[in-house]
């Protein structure tokens, strides 16, 4: 074991060359870039034995992916924002023709109000083109969670594809310490990839022909119960890392002071650090306050967050993105998921564009959340440090 | 001849219309190619007739997933396969809208790479599964359900663009053009494609029966045609050095070639001294040398092509 100070990016890149990666196709887009030329680095350098293809454009790195996913060899990827966005068809491609591609997805705010720094709008509109997600909170979840995509991506009752979503430049370009685990440990965890299928003239088969409506519904039918399986899949993984190397994260997501709380806050990425500090001051005025830190929005976590949930009178959302009904993706996902419970829940929109969230900011999230559960009448969605509303 | 294998790799049973140019280019080059390969087929034709889930007449290993990216997907199925030491050919098989237009930036990049494929483009001149829509290989004047025949504007009104001199200019190790109509120039090349490492391009012009509104029957006899006006060059360009594989003795006037399909039928003389004049340019060009007479001597006489009151030619 060793810690060396890195860069999110840097402990991606890490992370894949741990997973050995065998092709990697890259093309640069802020902030994800230092991924590939980390990966690069450790390629040239003679340290990672892997391809790396140089694509002209983000649908062509998707396209090569999948072909090196279905020629049979493990495939990483990396891309932000508008890169995702142009790999959008091919996303659609990769999950149905189960093919188990890890990519990395340093988060930016996509489209128009441009810009270059971290929002969640651009990889929660693709949570529903049948990749697995997972959100990280620090460099450190950054690399373990790319050893363990691949892992439960390549598991034979998941084969999917599956993003590993980091804020832009909050982590991606940000150096903290992170223990690079021992090839040896990641080998034990990460078997060899043996492909469920694949090209091989020795054994022709056909991939993704067009199907006809007789059996597309199987197809996707298919799918879902894979992205389902994945709930399994993620806590063994859990528990089989944290036995080789002590970190846990708890699978689809992990609870703060959530034992006796009665008021919680439910949130993915970094922002969950201010949360956490959040919660600890609220805890220290004996109020009772929880955090979950959520950490996959496919799968989402639906009947386990209900139990989690048992105890609270309110939760509240937390979404570093819009969807334009009024709330945001967490939200649109959780009361969904807890439709019927009697929970009080509102959604807190902050952190758009790559503004910064601040204590003060999040501590109001969670007195609108207590108040909410008191009974007070609040607004369903708040938008934290909007400026400029008259209302 | 007796170099061409047996075996199909494209096999019958497939769903192409009778008399269809791409399919049997594509199960001439398949076989020739032989069971050591891997196939990827982007959105064309070869899509829908090829394969068709549970069915395949494919007996090669055989991918799908989208329009554009022929130059990507092969690229990475080639990278996973040397790195397994599986030394299997990959091919690429698309159509003229997913090599012209929508594939021209993967193919690019692909073939500026020197991507270890063979990348085949079956040139029907149009969007034929689609339904006849024109691309940037649908030749000057041709009827297309986007480019119809109006009362004031009639068919294509854009030259043909020469995909394979901007594939050469990418300084790959073999490009070449092929046609039905001239077999034995075919399979070599097919051959020599298959040996040769690094990027491989043929270009192949596929007559389509429905696009083309052509008899069936007529599909060689008119890419025999497409070659002795002119509308067709058959070549090869190998490191950089070109080399005219086929010359015609005579240039056949275009009016030969037109009036056998109902797509240019509605052509008038202006047009039809437009397009020739283009062949005679085109020829002086390619073949080093004027045209022989008389087509480019003699300013074409107006043929009477076609506008024979039918309301629905064409459609």
């Amino acid at each position: 074991m060793a810690v060396k100070a890195i860069t999110g990016d840097q402990a991606v890149a890490y992370g894949a060359m741990l997973a050995r990666a065998e092709v990697v196709p890259g093309f640069p887009i802020t902030p994800q870039t230092v991924i590939i030329e980390q990966i690069t680095e450790f390629i040239n350098d003679g340290l990672m034995d892997a391809d790396f293809i140089a694509a002209e454009s983000e649908h062509s790195v998707m396209s090569v992916a999948i072909g090196a996913s279905a020629g049979g060899v493990r495939t990483f990827t990396a891309t932000s924002s508008q890169g995702l966005a142009l790999m959008y068809e091919m996303l659609f491609a990769a999950a149905p023709t189960r093919l188990p591609v890890v990519m990395a997805v340093a988060n930016r705010s996509l489209g128009a109000a441009s810009g270059i720094w971290v929002e969640h709008n651009d990889s929660l509109p693709v949570r529903e083109s049948g990749w697995l997600q997972v959100y990280v909170e620090d460099n450190q979840e950054a690399l373990d969670m790319t050893i363990q995509a691949f892992r439960i991506a390549e598991d034979r009752r998941v084969m999917l594809p599956m993003m590993v979503c980091l804020d832009g430049f909050i982590l991606s370009h940000v150096v903290e310490g992170v223990d690079i685990p021992e090839q040896a440990v990641v080998d034990r965890f990460l078997p060899k990839f043996a492909p469920l299928n694949n090209l091989d003239p020795r054994d022709p088969i056909m991939m993704n022909p067009v199907t006809p409506p007789e059996f597309a519904t199987e197809l996707r039918y298919q799918q879902d119960r894979a992205v389902q399986a994945a709930r399994t899949v993620i806590a063994e993984a859990d528990e089989e890392f944290a036995a080789l190397t002590g970190r846990r994260y708890g699978g689809l997501f992990e609870n703060y002071r959530m034992d006796d709380a009665e008021y919680a806050l439910i949130g993915l990425g970094t922002w969950a650090g201010l949360a956490r500090e959040v919660v600890d001051q609220l805890r220290s005025e004996a109020k009772k306050a929880g955090l979950i830190k959520l950490r996959y929005m496919r799968p989402f976590p639906g009947q386990e967050l209900r139990q989690a949930t048992l105890n609270l009178r309110a939760l509240g959302t937390f979404d570093r993105s819009a969807a334009f009904n009024g709330y945001g993706p967490v939200f649109t996902e959780a009361r969904s998921a807890l439709y019927g419970s009697g929970i009080v829940i509102t959604d807190h929109v902050a952190g758009i564009g790559g503004r910064d969230i601040t204590l003060e900011m999040v501590r109001d999230m969670y007195d609108i959340v207590e108040r909410s559960g008191q009974g007070e009448k609040v607004r369903d969605c708040t938008w934290h440090g909007l400026r400029g509303e008259t209302e | 001849m007796k170099d061409v294998p047996r075996e199909d790799m494209l096999t019958h049973g497939h769903g192409a219309c009778p008399g269809c140019g791409y399919a049997a280019t594509a199960k001439n080059i398949a076989k020739m190619l032989g069971p050591n390969t891997v196939v990827y087929v982007p959105a064309s034709c070869l899509v829908v007739f090829g394969a068709l889930y549970p069915y395949s007449a494919w007996k090669v290993p055989y991918l799908y997933t989208a329009f554009e990216n022929t130059g990507a997907v092969t690229t990475g199925i080639k990278a996973a396969l040397r790195r397994r030491h599986i030394d299997a050919t990959v091919v690429g098989m698309a159509g003229d809208g997913g090599t012209f237009d929508i594939g021209l930036q993967a193919l690019s990049g692909a073939a500026e790479r020197n991507e270890d494929v063979i990348y085949v483009c079956l040139d029907n001149e149009a969007y034929m599964n689609t339904g006849i829509q024109r691309s940037s290989a649908t030749p000057f004047g041709a009827w297309t359900t986007t480019t119809p025949v109006g009362l004031e504007v009639k068919g294509n009104r854009r030259f043909k663009k020469d995909i394979a001199r901007i594939v050469a200019d990418h300084d790959v190790p073999y490009v070449a053009t092929l046609s039905v109509a001239h077999f034995t120039d075919f399979v070599r090349k097919v051959q020599k494609a298959k040996e040769i490492e690094g990027f491989r391009f043929l270009h192949c012009l596929t007559p389509c029966i429905p696009g083309w509104r052509i008899e069936p029957s007529k599909g060689v006899s008119i890419d025999r045609l497409a070659v002795d006006t002119g509308m067709w060059t058959l070549y090869e360009i190998e490191n950089g050095v070109p080399r005219v594989t086929y010359k015609p003795k005579t240039m056949t006037p275009v009016t030969e070639y037109l009036k056998l399909q109902g797509r240019f039928k509605h052509m008038n003389e202006a047009d039809v001294r437009t397009l020739q004049a283009w062949l005679c340019e085109k020829w002086k060009a390619h073949y080093g040398e004027e045209a022989p007479s008389p087509p480019c001597a003699l300013p074409p006489k107006e043929e009477v092509l076609g506008h024979d009151g039918d309301t629905l030619y064409g459609i």
